[in-house]
């Protein structure tokens, strides 16, 4: 979709009517304001997920409970076994809270909510969503979800402590009323149900948009692969996450109205849950990483000066991993004690992932051959996903193996290799996307050596915190305790220092914010150049209030 | 200047409070559940007022937000191109609405398929867990008492399927201009529909098992309960759509209103057969030899 397919004769409306301040950020029906919104809960979401990481690094630094404990006789005044089993505590709600706010609350609230409002529209020529009021409440809905959950991490367990410690797969029997019996839990299902909803309509809406309100000329074939990724995306929530609302009720009346669904001694099954949990989950890996998916494509492209390696390839190969996410699920739960049979055919489906993931990535790499790259900032975050990714999906395809999976279940190999593929992979499609858009949507520039600074040192520091990690995990350290054997000592101190440069990195990352939101250099409508050829480019920076008033005509030539 | 002037056809919505009222009657309606089911913040179990009081202001909020949709379809707001995006949302909607229905079935289905194996996942018999699962060797498990399908769920069956007729009748009534026939049309689907819920209640009423204590009950209950809460909310919509077309609302041109609520009772309907054919009819056949 080069620029020069698009008839640039639209309208360039900088005679905005923004309403007054209450009115345009709480009642918002602007896709762009609230992809604003949704990109600034993120960030706080992210601090705070970000923070509880910190415990977990702190804690882990050496053996024995330490720091936690500590807090514990600070802020409770408890002394010796008790505090110790406080922190117990304290650290299973930590892990579990860091996982659920990572993923519900700064991942996709970011990639979906922020970036996906705010490009799809400009992507595709529209003017804005196809249902903009809906869209707001998704937008509070994520955050009343998000005031359920931290609420819950204040009320009490039932079985000492307080918050819901059973980790974010809230598998029963723990999350059940023999593993947490108080209102903690209940708070956290209500949280998912509701940050649920919020994105299932906003599911509703992307697809509405990208089926709908395409500009005129643009076919789905020569739709941005952003937008491509978000649809897939879409679909993707729109299909999963009412069977995990289903597996929340079921656990909700387990817990307050006696039914047997989860309890064995009533004839249920707690593997059925994680049935339909990773039902949900596993979808929901892939709903974190293919906005990343697209972003990187266009980055890529870009920065190359080429229009990406494959492009039909790259938008069916989305689609391909989207369809067989569907049917890998029990490859989290290899575990659980299922027959070969069963463990043959997941590990098959498994590994047939990675081809269309394969032609993503070779792609990508034959975009970047042969052109004329520039190693602008994004680029690097770009590059740095393409590398990261890939190093978490190789050890995912080890982990994919049943037999290999029998040993590596539940250790830090799995906590390294999920983190390699969202931590390092969505997360830096996040940041690239983020220095990538920045501009366009703030309409400052920001100083490219502290975004490039940004990038090295948490590149530096985030391998140094997740790639030791493999070694713990082969060496037999499990996930998730709280304590472990001195002999792990070595690569766990790496670790915890991986973490603090990568603080190192974040306060760079709000050095180069303040900078630019301080200075306010004022923005190009399109810094990028000639690689830029997506709509959002045409537009000025930051776009008017309402663009395209004219919609953009997208010429047909028979091609893309 | 010319180019301010908005020469497309989508609806671009004015601001608006309900997004943010409906999050915090929704965050309301969670803390009251919470409140009722477990007691929080000093206040007992089983205090209800906060949740009655987040159920009416969720309730509240969508009368107002919809009650504003209407106006701006009146208003003109809703043209072609809008209206085919209703459409894909309605099907969107229905489609997570299906996958809702895929867990209790999953639930269902994994129960029935495998009672027997899970008989014998406990090798002890000392086992505390041991007499409990011993029990799904046979079915019905020991306590409950399954529905004869060929008595009162036949007969919503048949219920709900004269519901679908009626509705298509108001439907195509409507369409060519028929106002009268189109309201007798939604009188009758509307009563078939209370009718259903009427004969469910009796048959949850002499349901020889219980929601709580046993798996059966459970699985039972929650797959045709929440049909039964689609029922409701299909009848409502539906009794919506009557109200409107009294009040002078629907055209035979334009009444998306009115086949969204067409297709969510369709939707109710086929989820019905399934249920009919896979909760009542399939086990009975098949494990009892009905």
């Amino acid at each position: 979709m080069p620029m020069d397919e698009v008839a640039l004769d639209h309208a360039h409306d900088d005679h905005d009517h923004k309403p007054g301040f209450f009115v345009r950020w709480f009642m918002s029906t602007n896709h762009k304001d609230i992809g604003t919104l949704y990109l600034i809960f993120a960030l706080i979401a992210g601090i705070v997920g970000y923070a509880l990481s910190g415990l977990i690094r702190w804690e882990l630094a050496h053996p024995d409970i330490g720091p936690l404990m500590g807090m514990m006789e600070y802020f409770y005044g408890l002394e010796g076994d008790a505090a110790r089993e406080q922190a117990k505590q304290f650290y299973n709600t930590v892990i579990t809270y860091h996982g659920l706010i990572m993923i519900f609350f700064m991942v996709m609230p970011a990639l979906i909510g922020g970036f996906g409002n705010w490009f799809v529209p400009l992507m595709i020529g529209a003017p804005d969503m196809a249902f903009p009021r809906m869209n707001n409440i998704s937008f509070w809905l994520t955050v009343a979800g998000f005031a359920l959950l931290i609420m819950s991490m204040f009320v009490p367990s039932g079985n000492g402590g307080n918050g819901f410690g059973g980790g974010w797969v809230l598998y029963p029997p723990l999350s059940g009323l023999k593993g947490h019996s108080g209102p903690a839990m209940d708070l956290v299902i209500l949280s998912l149900h509701t940050v649920g909803i919020a994105s299932i309509l906003g599911a509703i809406n992307f697809i509405v948009t990208i089926l709908n309100m395409r500009a005129p000329g643009m076919t789905m074939h020569k739709m941005p692969l952003f937008a491509w990724s978000i649809l897939v995306t879409a679909a993707l929530l729109l299909l999963a996450l009412p069977v995990l609302a289903g597996a929340l009720t079921m656990l909700l009346t387990d817990r307050n109205f006696g039914s047997q669904f989860f309890v064995p001694e009533g004839g249920g099954d707690p593997i059925m849950f994680q049935h339909l949990f990773w039902f949900f989950g596993h979808p929901e890996v892939y709903i974190m990483i293919l906005p990343g998916f697209g972003i990187v494509s266009h980055i890529i492209s870009t920065f190359s000066k080429k229009p990406i390696f494959g492009y039909l390839g790259m938008a069916y190969a989305m689609v391909a991993i989207g369809v067989i996410g569907f049917i890998v699920w029990a490859h989290h739960m290899y575990t659980v004690g299922m027959p070969v049979d069963m463990k043959a055919y997941f590990v098959a489906a498994t590994m047939v992932i990675a081809v269309p993931t394969g032609i993503k990535i070779f792609s990508w790499i034959a975009t970047m051959w042969g052109g004329s790259i520039t190693f602008a900032v994004p680029m690097q975050w770009a590059i740095g996903f393409i590398f990261l990714f890939t190093l978490g999906g190789v050890t995912g395809v080890v982990l994919a193996n049943a037999g290999v999976d029998h040993a590596l279940h539940d250790t830090y190999y799995v906590v390294a290799h999920f983190h390699y593929v969202l931590s390092l992979g969505a997360v830096f499609a996040l940041f690239a996307g983020w220095y990538y858009w920045f501009e366009k949507m703030f309409g400052v520039k920001y100083n490219g050596f502290l975004g490039g600074l940004h990038f090295w040192v948490t590149f530096i520091g985030s391998n140094m915190i997740f790639f030791p990690q493999h070694f713990l995990g082969l060496n037999g350290m499990p996930r998730r305790y709280v304590d472990y054997n001195p002999a792990y000592e070595y690569w766990h101190y790496w670790s915890s220092i991986g973490y603090a440069v990568s603080a190192v990195g974040t306060g760079i990352f709000f050095l180069c914010m303040a900078d630019a939101f301080l200075r306010r250099r004022k923005a190009e409508a399109n810094p990028w150049g000639e690689g830029a050829t997506t709509l959002e480019w045409t537009l000025p920076s930051p776009p008017p209030f309402h663009q395209y008033n004219t919609l953009p005509r997208v010429k047909d030539t028979g091609d893309h | 200047m010319a180019h301010d002037e908005v020469r497309h056809d989508y609806h671009l919505v004015n601001p608006s409070a309900w997004p943010l009222l409906g999050s915090l009657a929704v965050s309301t309606l969670a803390v009251g559940g919470v409140t009722y089911m477990k007691g929080l913040f000093g206040f007992e179990k089983g205090s209800w007022y906060l949740m009655a009081f987040g159920f009416a202001f969720v309730a509240y909020v969508m009368f107002g937000w919809w009650r504003e949709v209407i106006k701006e379809s009146r208003g003109g707001d809703h043209t072609p191109v809008v209206q085919i995006g209703l459409r894909y949302g309605m099907l969107m909607f229905i489609a997570s609405e299906v996958m809702f229905f895929v867990a209790w079935f999953w639930s269902f289905f994994e129960m029935t398929i495998f009672h027997g194996a899970r008989a014998g996942v406990t090798f002890d018999s000392a086992n505390v867990l041991y007499e409990g699962l011993s029990a799904w060797s046979s079915w019905p498990p020991p306590g409950v008492e399954t529905f004869n399908p060929f008595h009162l769920p036949l007969i919503n069956t048949m219920i709900l399927l004269l519901s679908g007729t009626t509705v298509t009748w108001a439907h195509h009534a409507l369409q060519h201009g028929n106002r009268k026939d189109t309201r007798n049309g939604l009188i009758l689907t509307i009563l078939l529909g209370a009718l259903f819920t009427t004969v469910q209640v009796i048959e949850y009423a002499e349901a020889g098992f219980s929601y709580s204590g046993t798996l059966y009950g459970s699985a039972f209950f929650m797959a045709t309960g929440f049909h039964g809460a689609h029922v409701l909310i299909g009848t409502i919509f539906l009794a919506v759509c009557l109200f409107r077309l009294m009040a002078g609302g629907f055209t035979p041109q334009k009444h998306f209103g009115f086949e969204a609520a067409a297709w969510y009772w369709h939707f109710v309907d086929v989820v019905w057969l399934f249920l009919f054919a896979f909760v009542y009819v399939a086990p009975y056949l098949i494990l009892e030899g009905g």
